[in-house]
Parts: C-alpha cells; sequence; structure tokens
C-alpha cells in the first residue's frame, strides 16, 4: 500500500434514522495534503468528518488511518485518536483549565510526555499563533478567535497525522475569522495534512490542495482550487458558488 | 426563664447535640458516597444497576424519613434484622440523601456539554482520564450548591431520629419537657442548638456558592 | 396469622387509608393557605423598597433555618405553655406548615419574576402593549409556567413532612400503623414490617407521580 496515503475512505454510509446522511463516500487524503471540504448545510460535511474520527457510529463502508481501522466505539481508537487532530465549532477548551493546562492534558496525561519539553513545546506553538502572553489565562477570558488558535495548538501539540477542521470560523465575529484562518494558512503551507470544512470560499481557494463539494451526502465535485473555482466541472458547483456572490 | 434549669440540663443538650451531628456527618458522608456510585450508574447507563439505582433514588426521594426509620427500626426486626437506634439514623439518613445527592450529582455530571467530551475523545483520552480530567471537575462546580442545599435539608433531618428513641436533640427536649413542664427552657435551648449546629454551615455555603457563581461568570 | 394477613383483616386497610388522609388534609390546607399568602409575599419580595424586602428576607431564613419538627414542637407545646390557649396538635401542624409553605412559595415565586429576562418586558412594551397587557399576556403567562413544577415539587415535600405530625400526637397513618400492630401482637407478631412497608408505599404512590410530573412540566418550559 502506498505509504503516502494518511487516511482513507471507502463507500462510506452514514444513516440517521431515516435519514441517509452519507451515502457512499469514498476519499484519500495523502501525507502533506490539504483538503477543503464545503457544500451546502446539512449535505454531510461535518458528519463525514465526525465519522473519520470514529465520533459516529458508521453504517457502510469503512474509514483507514494508515491501513488501520476506525472503528466507533473500539478499544484501538483511543490509540488512532491521537493521530487524528480535531478542531470544532465551539472551541471546546475546558472551561475549568488554563490554556496551558488544556494544551498539555493529553500529551502529559495520555502521551506520557515530560512536562518539561511540553511546556517547552506549548510555549513555542503559542507564540507562533500570537498567544504567548495568554498561557495561564482560562478560556472564558479569551476572545472566540484566541480560543479557537489555542485549541488548534491544543490539537496540534499531539502531534497528528491529520488534522480535522470542522467550521472553525463559524461561530466567530468576521473581524476574528481572519486570525484563525491566517493560523490555518501557515499549517497548510508547512505541510500539514489537513480535512477543512468550511464556509469561507476566498480562504477554501487559498488553502486548498484539493476542493470537494457534497451536496445529498455523496461527492459532486473534486477538483484542485483553480479549476473548481474558475471552471467547475458541474452545475451543481456552479450553482453552488454562485449563492455566494450577488448583484442586484 | 428559669436560669437554674438551663444551667443544669444544658449539658444534656451538648451530649445529644454531638450525638446528632455525628450521626448526621456519618450519615451525610455516606449518602454522598451512595450518591455518588448511583450517579455514575445511571450517567454510563450500566445494565441493571441503571435501573436500580433510578429506581432507589425515586424511592428515597418520595418518601418521608420518619416512615423510612420505623420500617427500619420497628419493621425489619421482625425479619431477624435487628438495629440500634444509632445504626437506624445513620441508614435511614444515608438511604434518605443517597436519593437526593444522587440527583444532584447526575445534574452536574449530565451539564457538561457535549462537545467536551467529544473534545477528550479527539485528544485520546480514555474513559477514565476523561471522568477524571474533563468531567468531574466541571461536574463539581455544578453541583456544588445542590449538594450543599441536600447537606443542610440532611442536617435538619436529623430532628427525626427521637422517633426511633435516638436520644437527639428532640428527645432531649421532648424529655424535659414531659418531666418538669420547663417548656420554654426546653424549647429556647433546642433552638439555640439548631441555631449552633446549621447557622455556621448555611453562612459558609452561601458565601462558598456567591463565590462559585462570582467564578463561573 | 401471617403479617400482611393483618393489613387486609377487617377494615385494616382502610383505618390505614383514613390515618393517611389525615395527614393529607394537613398538608392541602396549608398548601392551599400558602399559595395565597405566598404570591403576596413573593410579590412583596420584588418590591424596590429595601425594608419590605428585607422582612420578607428575615422572614424567610428563620424560618428555613429550623428543621419543621422544632418548629412543630415550638408552636404545639411552647404556644399552649405561653398562652393557655389549647392547640390541637393538627391545628398546630396547619399553622407551621402555612408559615413554612408561605416562605418558601414567596420565594417561589420571586425567583420567577425574577427569571423573565429583561427582553421579554422591552418587546412587549415595543409592541405597543399597556402594563396590565404586558402582564397578563406577557409575563405572567411565563411567570406561571416556571413556577408550577416548582410548586408541585414544594407540594410533596410538604406531604412528606406532615409525617412527622404524629410526633405532636396527631393520630394519622403511623399511629393507625402502630395501632394496628399492637392490637394483632399475638396474632401476628411480624405485622410490623408489613404495616410499615404498606404505609411506605403510600406515601410513594402519592408522592412519586406528582414528581413525575413535575419534572415532566419543567423538561417542557425549558
Amino acid at each position: 500500500m502506498n505509504e503516502d496515503v494518511v487516511i482513507e475512505v471507502r463507500d462510506l454510509k452514514k444513516v440517521f434514522g431515516e435519514n441517509v446522511v452519507i451515502n457512499g463516500i469514498s476519499l484519500t487524503v495523502k501525507k502533506g495534503e490539504t483538503v477543503v471540504l464545503i457544500g451546502p448545510s446539512g449535505c454531510g460535511k461535518s458528519t463525514l468528518l465526525r465519522c473519520l474520527n470514529g465520533l459516529e457510529p458508521i453504517q457502510g463502508g469503512s474509514v483507514l488511518l494508515h491501513g488501520e481501522p476506525v472503528e466507533y466505539g473500539k478499544r484501538s481508537l483511543y490509540r488512532i485518536r491521537q493521530k487524528i487532530g480535531m478542531v470544532f465549532q465551539d472551541y471546546g477548551l475546558f472551561p475549568h483549565m488554563t490554556v496551558l493546562d488544556n494544551i498539555m492534558l493529553a500529551p502529559v496525561k495520555v502521551q506520557k510526555r515530560s512536562k518539561q519539553e511540553v511546556t517547552e513545546e506549548a510555549m513555542s506553538l503559542l507564540e507562533r499563533v500570537g498567544l504567548g502572553d495568554k498561557a495561564k489565562s482560562y478560556p472564558s477570558q479569551l476572545s472566540g478567535g484566541q480560543q479557537q488558535r489555542a485549541a488548534i495548538v491544543r490539537s496540534l501539540i499531539v502531534h497528528p497525522d491529520i488534522m480535522l477542521l470542522d467550521e472553525i470560523t463559524a461561530a466567530l465575529d468576521p473581524e476574528m475569522v481572519h486570525e484563525v484562518l491566517n493560523v490555518v494558512l501557515d499549517l497548510a503551507k508547512n505541510g500539514s495534512t489537513m480535512i477543512i470544512v468550511t464556509h469561507e470560499m476566498a480562504f477554501a481557494e487559498a488553502a486548498a490542495d484539493r476542493v470537494i463539494l457534497m451536496d445529498g451526502g455523496i461527492i459532486v465535485e473534486e477538483n484542485p482550487p483553480e479549476k473548481f473555482f474558475r471552471d467547475p466541472d458541474t452545475e451543481r458547483a456552479r450553482k453552488f458558488l454562485s449563492t455566494f456572490s450577488y448583484s442586484r | 426563664m428559669d436560669w437554674l434549669f438551663i444551667k443544669e440540663y444544658y449539658p444534656l443538650y451538648i451530649r445529644s447535640a454531638v450525638l446528632t451531628i455525628t450521626i448526621g456527618v456519618l450519615g451525610i458522608v455516606l449518602s454522598v458516597i451512595v450518591g455518588m456510585i448511583c450517579a455514575l450508574c445511571r450517567y454510563y447507563k450500566i445494565p441493571l444497576l441503571n435501573g436500580i439505582a433510578a429506581a432507589y433514588t425515586e424511592l428515597s426521594r418520595n418518601t418521608p424519613l420518619i416512615v423510612q426509620l420505623f420500617f427500619l427500626f420497628f419493621g425489619l426486626p421482625k425479619v431477624g434484622i435487628v438495629l440500634s437506634p444509632e445504626a437506624c439514623g445513620t441508614i435511614g439518613l444515608a438511604f434518605l440523601g443517597g436519593g437526593y445527592m444522587s440527583e444532584s450529582f447526575l445534574s452536574g455530571l449530565g451539564s457538561v456539554r457535549k462537545i467536551h467530551l467529544e473534545a477528550a475523545a479527539s485528544l485520546g483520552l480514555n474513559g477514565a482520564q476523561t471522568m477524571k480530567s474533563v468531567i468531574l471537575p466541571q461536574a463539581a462546580s455544578v453541583s456544588t450548591p445542590a449538594v450543599c442545599a441536600n447537606v443542610i435539608f440532611l442536617l435538619k433531618e436529623t430532628s427525626v431520629f427521637s422517633a426511633v428513641s435516638l436520644a437527639d436533640l428532640m428527645y432531649t427536649a421532648k424529655d424535659l419537657i414531659g418531666m418538669y413542664y420547663n417548656t420554654t427552657e426546653a424549647l429556647t435551648m433546642l433552638v439555640i442548638a439548631y441555631l449552633i449546629m446549621i447557622l455556621p454551615i448555611s453562612i459558609v455555603f452561601t458565601l462558598l456558592e456567591r463565590r462559585l457563581r462570582h467564578e463561573r461568570v | 396469622m401471617k403479617g400482611y394477613e393483618v393489613l387486609f383483616t377487617g377494615n385494616n386497610f382502610l383505618r390505614l387509608l383514613s390515618g393517611l388522609w389525615v395527614t393529607l388534609r394537613i398538608s392541602l390546607i396549608s398548601i392551599g393557605i400558602s399559595l395565597v399568602l405566598g404570591v403576596l409575599l413573593g410579590a412583596a419580595m420584588t418590591v424596590r423598597n429595601k425594608a419590605v424586602k428585607a422582612v420578607c428576607k428575615v422572614y424567610l431564613e428563620v424560618v428555613r433555618i429550623m428543621p419543621q419538627l422544632v418548629w412543630l414542637f415550638i408552636v404545639f407545646f411552647g404556644i399552649t405553655r405561653s398562652t393557655g390557649i389549647n392547640l390541637s396538635g393538627e391545628t398546630a401542624a396547619i399553622i407551621v406548615f402555612t408559615i413554612w409553605g408561605t416562605a418558601e412559595t414567596g420565594d417561589l415565586v420571586r425567583g420567577a419574576f425574577v427569571s423573565i429576562p429583561a427582553h421579554q418586558y422591552e418587546s412587549g412594551l415595543a409592541l405597543g402593549l399597556g402594563k396590565a397587557q404586558l402582564y397578563f399576556y406577557v409575563i405572567l403567562p411565563q411567570t406561571v409556567r416556571r413556577l408550577t413544577p416548582n410548586i408541585i415539587n414544594l407540594s410533596t415535600r410538604m406531604i412528606k413532612t406532615t409525617a412527622l405530625v404524629s410526633l405532636i400526637g396527631v393520630t394519622e397513618v403511623l399511629k393507625v400503623g402502630k395501632q394496628i400492630i399492637d392490637a394483632n401482637r399475638y396474632d401476628a407478631p411480624d405485622a410490623a414490617i408489613w404495616v410499615y412497608a404498606a404505609i411506605f408505599f403510600m406515601y410513594f404512590i402519592i408522592c412519586f407521580p406528582l414528581s413525575v410530573f413535575s419534572k415532566k412540566l419543567a423538561d417542557r418550559s425549558k
């Protein structure tokens, strides 16, 4: 099997009751690649991300991380999830811990790395995202944008093989979107492997190596950004993109 | 006011107050343990235990302590289980309090937002690590006001112990009224004894709650 | 005779039920009066006047700090002694539970009023409602909705607490139970466990549905 493949999804199916949310999706992400998932709300893109991390049981197909199955509810999941970083729309920082404690929790408690080494790395990562002076603050003392950058650091520090970003700017005030997405762009440039769900088209175009449009639980179109945004293959993509421009 | 009477009999009140407090504290500690176990069984929906814990919680919360005590003290000996008044008081209080504590703990556990559980999961924390580092610290601060209220409620419920002839404060007061008719003095000492027991705790809990509320904002 | 047979011998079960009715009657009367007085108290607690507020608060805390049984003793033994009026246990109980119930109801009413967010008042006024209309159509319905489950809970608490009246000599279900047990001491020596279990479940059958109902209401109004 190809060494470069980080995550492979084969014919994934996800059903909520009667509702088919993901109806047969196959997808491969290689090392260093940034894949951006877009689509109308309710198209299943967030659910897809959650399935990749084993947060949801799936009803068909499989998810493989480096060839190893990600299975909901299995013991192996604890180990596999350390290889997958996830950042959520609502940040999910633990409110009872300082930013630094939030970041150090997994590497110290789960990976059993030395406190000193982790502290140093945490501080340098915080510095890199512009939060060097916020290490001792509690999440409630930070703005949404700052919280989200801290949450990104919390995922980065476990050295995941892939990062999943689930609409991480959807809950932010417009002026904070930029500071967060710049951090992500920086990661993309430096060769992080990521799958990003977003509604920010300009960002998608800048960050993506590949853009995937989902609708109705399937992949409608998959193309490099230059192609997707200038000259999409499908009518559905054209229609979707047109919802982002205004004219009177 | 008959000061001589008070001077002569206040040591009785001290002795019975100490007994009331001892059994009260023992019962409350046990009810915290019972409540915690029940809350965890229900939180994790452990098969069978979940149902038992839920049924127990409803039974204990929807019946009066005095009836529970009568059952323990007068009923159980008929099937060969003879308990001392002290044991009855402790077990009764723990039975009653366990249900209340279980509800308070469970609502604290349930208050932890799903996203925090998912964030913990995606960081690779296992069940025990998530409970210890993420759920419990958050649940504790949410449960504290309710748990404090339960403690005061249970302390006040100890007044029922006299019904199973435990020589507590009420017992002493009733005894003195019955023997000497010094009703005013007996009742005054009773009120003072309960004030000394409950007022400081009540004040401390109010301050604690105010601080918690302040921190959460 | 087997112990449980005692429950169904003669009119024993009926006697237990009528004993239960004694405590229920005390709670129902107290709850009824408490509701009326409690709403007034709650309204008083929301006024701006600091003195009124303070008096209400002191009343509430004084009532709360003592166990209900202590209050029963104070009223039953103390008042009899200091005024010479001979109160029946039942009257003393109604007085105590009304004073207590009024305090708790008042606090619940105050809490319900305070919990209505300011924007409800503002958007009502912005729609051009008059003050009476605002209260009648917007504020009161929401208050009642929040209040009802708590009032039911308080009622359950009061019903459970009335079991204490046996300790001031009222012949209620526990006393009747004891009479039945004593009368059958030789025929059915193990009657006690059955009688007290029966009383236990009688209370449960009354209180449990109330608890469930109040929980349902509370969940619905969320």
